[in-house]
C-alpha cells in the first residue's frame, strides 16, 4: 500500500472524541474497520474505488524496463531528478520512466516440478509433433 | 443421473445422512522446505472424469498427472495412492512486446475431457492461450528394422544382405504428452474460466470482459458469445471472474462478476448473450454497506452441482448455494471465516481481501468444500447443516490417521487447542480444492504442496 500514515495514535484520540459513533460503528464490525483504513488513507476513495481497482486488475502483468523509453525520458528530464516506479503501476509505457535498477531479476532455468520428485526428466522426453491439423 | 452413489458410499454412508466422514490423511506432494520458489506455487488442481487421474498445475507453467493405483481397490484397507504419471510443461513465459509486459505462464485452470479413447485430453490454460495436450502410453515399441541399427543409427546400405519383418516388442511403460491444439491471441485480457460443454465438442473461455466460443476442433476462430467492455473504459464497473457451462443443457453457461451476481445465459436466444436470461443476485440491506462490501461480494468461483439443478458461489467470506430456479437469493448460505469480518481493514492492507478461493462439491452434491487460511480448509454438508474445519498439515502424516478438527476462536477467552484470529498465518492459503467424482478422496493445494486425503475406511 501506500504511504502509511501514524494513524494509530490519531485513531485513538478519534475514538476518545466520538465515542458515541465509535459504540455504533462497533456493532457493525464491517464499519469499524472501515473507520480503522478511512483514518489511515484519507486520500482512499476519493477517486471510485471500483474502477481503480478493476483497472488494476486489466493491467496485471509485469511491467519490463524499456531503453527507448528511458532515453527518451531520460532527455526530457536533463536537469529534473529522475522518478522512480512508485507502487502504482502506471498504465501506459513511457509516461513515468522505468530504471534499470526496476529491472526484475532474470527468471531461472524451468526445470521439473517438485510435485513429481527428481528422478522422472529421463522419462518423460518432450515430445515434438505435428500440431493443429489432423484429428487429435 | 440422480442415483450417482458408488456402492462403496451407500455402505459407508458416505457424504451425509447417515454417518459423518472421518477424514485420514493419505499422501503428500512437494518439497518440505519452507522456501518456496515461485514456480512451484500450485495454481490448479483438477480431477479426470473417473477420477483415476488427478492434473495440478504450477506458475511455472508446469502441469504433474498423478495416476491412481489401481491394486489396492480390492483390497478393503485403503483405496489406491496417487503416483506421477506425467509431467510436462505446458506454457512458457512470453512477451507482449507491443505493452511490455510478461504473460505469464502460470496455469490458470486444467479441465479434462471425458474419455474417448485410449488417450486422455485435458485443456490447460495461462492467461493468454489454450492447449489441448494429449496424454497417451506406449508399452511396445518396434524392433528389427533394416536399415536402422537398434541404437537409432543407419546401416550402410551395402551391408544390408536380407530382409525381415520389424516386430513389436514390450517395453517400459513411456507416457507421453503432446500438444494437439493451440487456441491463441483470442483474448485481450486475462482468462480466468475454461470450460468444456456437454456436447463435448465445444468449450468457453472466459477473460475479464470477454467470454468466447471455440470448437474442440478448430484454432484460428472462435465466436465472441459474451462482451461487457464499455464503449469508454472509464465507466468500467464490474469484471468477469468466472464462468462455467450447465452440465447437461449444452446450450447454458453462468458467469460470475465482480460485484456478486451471476448471470444465466442462454445461447439459443441470440448469438451474442449480452443479455442474460436469469440474473441472481442476493439484495443487499443498504444499511450494511461499508468500503469494503463490493470488495467482499466479488465471486471468485461458481460451480454447477453434478445434477445441474444447483450453483454454487464463492465469495471473500462464504459460500452459496443458489436454485437456478431462484433468481433473488441463494437457498443456502454458510460462513467460511466469518472471524474475519473484523480484520478486513488489515486483510486489505495486505491485499488478502482479494485472494480468490474456488469451491467444490462432492460427487452426490450433499457436502461442498472450500479453502481458508493458516492452511485450513472447511466443508459443509447441506444434509446434516454440520460443518467441519481441517487443516493440511505436515504433522497429521500418518496413513489413515484420522484429522482432527479445528477450531478458531473469534475473540474472548481461548479454549485449549483453539486458535486464535491473530494467530492465523495468512500466507498459508488453501485456494484449489478438489473431490473425487465418486469417492470420498480429496485434493487439497497449500502453496506449494498437495495433499491427498481420504475418509476411513475401516
Amino acid at each position: 500500500m501506500s504511504e502509511k500514515l501514524s494513524a494509530d495514535s490519531r485513531c485513538e484520540q478519534r475514538g476518545d472524541e466520538k465515542q458515541d459513533t465509535q459504540e455504533k460503528e462497533a456493532v457493525v464490525p464491517e464499519r469499524a474497520e472501515e473507520a480503522k483504513l478511512k483514518a489511515k488513507y484519507p486520500n482512499l476513495g476519493q477517486k471510485p474505488g471500483g474502477s481503480d481497482f478493476l483497472m488494476k486488475r486489466l493491467q496485471k502483468g509485469q511491467k519490463y524496463f524499456d531503453s527507448g523509453d528511458y532515453n527518451m525520458a531520460k532527455a526530457k528530464m536533463k536537469n529534473k531528478q529522475l522518478p522512480t516506479t512508485g507502487p502504482d503501476n502506471n498504465l501506459v509505457t513511457g509516461d513515468h520512466i522505468p530504471t534499470p535498477q526496476d529491472l526484475p531479476p532474470r527468471k531461472s532455468s524451468l526445470v521439473t516440478s517438485k510435485l513429481a520428485g527428481c528422478i522422472w526428466p529421463a522419462l518423460f522426453p518432450p515430445i515434438d509433433l505435428p500440431c493443429n491439423q489432423e484429428d487429435y | 443421473m440422480f442415483l450417482k452413489f458408488s456402492l462403496r458410499s451407500i455402505f459407508y454412508g458416505a457424504g451425509g445422512g447417515g454417518n459423518d466422514i472421518q477424514w485420514c490423511f493419505s499422501q503428500v506432494k512437494g518439497a518440505v522446505d519452507d522456501d518456496v520458489a515461485e514456480a512451484d506455487i500450485i495454481s490448479t488442481v483438477e480431477f479426470n472424469h473417473s477420477g483415476e487421474l488427478l492434473a495440478t498445475g504450477d506458475k511455472g507453467g508446469r502441469v504433474v498427472i498423478f495416476q491412481q493405483e489401481q491394486e489396492n481397490k480390492i483390497q478393503s484397507l485403503s483405496r489406491g495412492e496417487y503416483n506421477v504419471y506425467s509431467t510436462f510443461q505446458s506454457h512458457e513465459p512470453e512477451f507482449d512486446y507491443l505493452k511490455s509486459l510478461e504473460i505469464e505462464e502460470k496455469i490458470n485452470k486444467i479441465r479434462w475431457l471425458p474419455q474417448k479413447n485410449a488417450a486422455q485430453f485435458l485443456l490447460s490454460t495461462n492467461d493468454k492461450t489454450i492447449k489441448l495436450w494429449k496424454i497417451s502410453e506406449r508399452d511396445k515399441r518396434p524392433e528389427g528394422y533394416n536399415l536402422k541399427e537398434e541404437d537409432g543409427r543407419y546401416r550402410d546400405p551395402s551391408t544390408v544382405t536380407t530382409l525381415r519383418v520389424p516386430v513389436f516388442r514390450p517395453m517400459d511403460l513411456m507416457v507421453e504428452a503432446s500438444p494437439r491444439r493451440i487456441f491463441a491471441n483470442a483474448h485481450t485480457y486475462h482468462i480466468n474460466s475454461i470450460s468444456i460443454n456437454s456436447d463435448y465438442e465445444t468449450y468457453l473461455s472466459a477473460d475479464d470482459l470477454r467470454i468466447n466460443l471455440w470448437h474442440l476442433e478448430i484454432t484460428d476462430r472462435s465466436f465472441n458469445i459474451v462482451d461487457i467492455k464499455p464503449a469508454n473504459m472509464e465507466e468500467l464497473t464490474e469484471v468477469i471472474t468466472a464462468a462455467e457451462f450447465h452440465p447437461n443443457s449444452c446450450n447454458t453457461f453462468v458467469y460470475s462478476s465482480s460485484k456478486g451476481t451471476i448471470r444465466l445465459c442462454d445461447m439459443r436466444a441470440s448469438a451474442l448473450c449480452d443479455r442474460h436470461s436469469k440474473l441472481f443476485e442476493e439484495p443487499e440491506d443498504p444499511s450494511n454497506r461499508s468500503f469494503f462490501s463490493e470488495i467482499i461480494s466479488s465471486i471468485s468461483d461458481v460451480k454447477f452441482s453434478h445434477s445441474g439443478r444447483y450453483m454454487m458461489t464463492r465469495d471473500y467470506l462464504s459460500v452459496k448455494i443458489w436454485d437456478l430456479n431462484m433468481e433473488n437469493r441463494p437457498v443456502e448460505t454458510y460462513q467460511v471465516h466469518e472471524y474475519l469480518r473484523s480484520k478486513l481493514c488489515s486483510l486489505y492492507e495486505n491485499d488478502c481481501i482479494f485472494d480468490k478461493f474456488e469451491c467444490c462439491w462432492n460427487g452426490s452434491d450433499s457436502v461442498v468444500m472450500t479453502g481458508s487460511y493458516n492452511n485450513f480448509f472447511r466443508m459443509f454438508d447441506r444434509n446434516t447443516k454440520r460443518d467441519i474445519t481441517l487443516e493440511a498439515s505436515r504433522e497429521n502424516n500418518k496413513p489413515r490417521t484420522v484429522l482432527k478438527p479445528r477450531k478458531v476462536c473469534a475473540s474472548g477467552k481461548r479454549k485449549k487447542d483453539e486458535i486464535s484470529v491473530d494467530s492465523l498465518d495468512f500466507n498459508k492459503k488453501i485456494l484449489h480444492t478438489a473431490w473425487h467424482p465418486k469417492e470420498n478422496i480429496i485434493a487439497v493445494a497449500t502453496t506449494n504442496n498437495l495433499y491427498i486425503f481420504q475418509d476411513k475406511v475401516n
